[in-house]
């Protein structure tokens, strides 16, 4: 057990310090390291601690948040499909991001960008909690789900084109793809202080969601306080997706992925499963951010591109198996 | 959306560049610039008589004509001529009445001749011709000795050659007073998405003019193309030259504001916005060039 974390940290360690080490400058490794940690300005200075060091902390905490939203989710759902991405929890949160940015609110005050997006991602999880009911029913949490993915996502795409800046129409993909080019230390202020907090929230739901797992019932006379739980887990989620989105975007099935893979590795207990997820989608994320720089590196490739091309798959392989399930 | 929201800007969208589909599709090579010309000068000998209808429905036609028209001969100009990120002449385009480029709009106020750009609109400048009014298409141009040309293009087109020659002249007196000689200074042109400009490109010769080398070209640029911000904070031009930010929010100018843009910007002290002045090969281009000569000065 303990080497899953171990491997797992250390995949993100490495993959870190990749998203540091590759960029379009073409940088000496000992150059940008040197960069990195000293104090002398310069250009390499500048590009090694005000482009890529927001990039990569922003692509480790977004990746984590999302993967730990997935996890939580998914153990308080006993329901393998729930995921920020897919029921619509991101693209409520990109839907307040918008409403903040278009309306000039985040202009006067630069917190109302993460709060936004936090309020739409709140809604989205209280509105699925509440159609999908306690016990997560597939066919309703998916269902609900569409129904608030499409309405924010058009929402968000009738405000961007009715917006008097032309640039304004053409971000719907980034709204709904995610992505971290050209995102600076600005943004890690402003998100990364929601983000810690929300996956703190999350990440003390282990044993209440070990608890869970034999029902309801046998949670509830092993002293977890459910309502507790549901309120820590819409709290958390917000906060750490709802931030995550406000400065990256939308990026698709990373929390659908990430525990899916992990769940057998970690005796599928919860409570290991949530650090794992963090950690793992970390990985994910920041694998997805070099890879946009490897594959394309003036088009600025969109992160949901690459998560969805390995997400979706999983996603129908998911499904395939539930219905042999049921049936 | 933006393409026909903005598509009577077919001249130089290269000062106020909107994002790359559009940009893509912007003024072509040199040699077919130049053959659009020599077509049109051996297309247009002097008319019969002057056009007494004149609608434009291009921004950079919309202020050539009316620094040019006789009075009352300019009865529309494009609605882009009152918006003041890409328009020079605001307060005298308020004047005129304003048509979006539609051929059926134009059609209804009976002009004699429409000004056209040569890329935005086709098809309602081909629907036009189908309909028998005379369109003559001004292509957009991509060096500062192309003004003339445009000047008297125009106004041959509205049969105002004197006035014409008259401004063409003056023109070309100011712009060689303009003039950098020495050593270059370097510049970086820089728009949303990282989107800049470099050799071949308007923007570029109004930087070269008045003393500046433009670091795009280095990076291997011809027209436009993105420079991601690392390598615009390596090759640490002296001078920045942003654009003037759309009202409303959006990502892609936030760039604008990156604090590793922002070191870039002070190491030189100086900051530079490309404005409407910028757009368009006509006379006002020269207030463009007189910012950047100040801007060059001061590095001295």
């Amino acid at each position: 057990m303990k080497s899953v974390f171990y491997a797992l940290s250390m995949l993100v360690a490495g993959l870190f310090a990749a998203s540091l080490l590759v960029g379009p400058a073409g940088l000496g490794l000992g150059e940008s390291l040197r960069a990195l940690v000293g104090k002398e300005a310069g250009p390499v200075a500048l590009v090694m601690q005000e482009i890529r060091l927001p990039r990569a902390i922003l692509g480790l905490m977004t990746g984590a948040a999302l993967g730990l939203a997935g996890a939580a989710m998914q153990g308080y759902l006993r329901n393998p499909l729930a995921e920020p991405g897919l029921i619509g929890v991101s693209s409520s949160a990109a839907l307040g991001a918008v409403l903040a940015l278009q309306s000039g609110l985040a202009a006067s005050f630069a917190l109302a960008l993460p709060l936004a997006a936090l309020a739409g991602a709140g809604l989205s999880v209280l509105l699925i909690l509440l159609m999908a009911g306690p016990r997560g029913g597939a066919l309703a949490l998916i269902l609900a789900g569409i129904a608030i993915s499409a309405l924010a996502a058009s929402v968000t795409s009738l405000v961007l084109n009715l917006s008097p800046n032309p640039f304004a129409a053409m971000e719907i993909v980034y709204w709904m793809m995610g992505s971290l080019a050209d995102r600076s230390m600005t943004h890690v202020w402003l998100a990364a202080p929601f983000m810690a907090l929300g996956m703190a929230m999350l990440l003390t739901l282990g044993r209440g969601l070990d608890a869970l797992t034999l029902g309801e019932d046998a949670a509830q006379t092993m002293g977890v306080n459910l309502t507790l739980l549901r309120w820590m887990l819409i709290g958390g989620t917000a906060a750490a997706v709802g931030a995550g989105v406000a400065v990256a975007g939308a990026v698709g099935f990373v929390g659908l992925v990430v525990p899916h893979i992990l769940r057998p590795l970690v005796g599928a207990r919860p409570s290991r499963l949530l650090p794992a997820s963090a950690l793992g989608g970390a990985a994910m994320l920041l694998a997805a951010d070099i890879a946009t720089r490897l594959i394309a590196p003036d088009r600025d490739l969109k992160l949901g591109v690459l998560t969805a091309i390995v997400g979706a798959p999983f996603f129908l392989h998911l499904i395939w198996r539930m219905r042999r399930v049921e049936a | 959306m933006v393409n026909r929201a903005r598509g009577g800007r077919s001249c130089q969208t290269l000062a106020r560049p909107l994002p790359d589909a559009l940009q893509t599709v912007k003024c072509g090579l040199r040699a077919a610039v130049n053959a659009a010309f020599s077509m049109l000068c051996t297309l247009s000998p002097a008319w019969a008589e002057p056009p007494s209808r004149v609608v434009s429905m291009n921004l950079c036609t919309d202020q050539l004509a009316m620094m040019l028209a006789a009075p009352g001969q300019l009865v529309s100009v494009s609605h882009l001529a009152t918006d003041p990120l890409v328009s020079s002449m605001v307060d005298q385009a308020a004047a005129y009445p304003k048509n979006r480029g539609g051929a059926e709009q134009i059609f209804l106020m009976k002009p004699d001749l429409v000004l056209a750009g040569s890329y935005g609109s086709l098809a309602s400048v081909d629907l036009l011709r189908g309909l028998g009014v005379k369109v003559v298409q001004v292509p957009p141009i991509i060096s500062l000795a192309e003004v003339p040309q445009q000047i008297l293009l125009v106004g041959q087109a509205l049969g105002r050659e004197a006035e014409a020659q008259a401004l063409a002249d003056d023109f070309t007196t100011r712009l060689a007073a303009l003039a950098h000689d020495g050593p270059k200074a370097t510049a970086a042109l820089y728009y949303p998405n990282g989107y800049t400009t470099g050799t071949g490109t308007l923007a570029d010769d109004v930087l070269d003019h008045v003393g500046f080398h433009n670091i795009a070209g280095e990076a291997g640029l011809t027209g436009g193309g993105t420079l991601p911000l690392e390598r615009l904070v390596m090759a640490a031009p002296q001078v920045v030259v942003t654009s003037t930010p759309y009202p409303g929010a959006s990502r892609s100018e936030e760039i604008l504001v990156h604090p590793a843009l922002e070191v870039l910007r002070q190491s030189a002290g100086i900051t530079t916005t490309s404005d409407a002045d910028w757009v368009c090969g006509t006379p006002h281009i020269l207030r463009a060039l007189g910012e950047m000569k100040k801007a060059r000065e001061a590095l001295e």
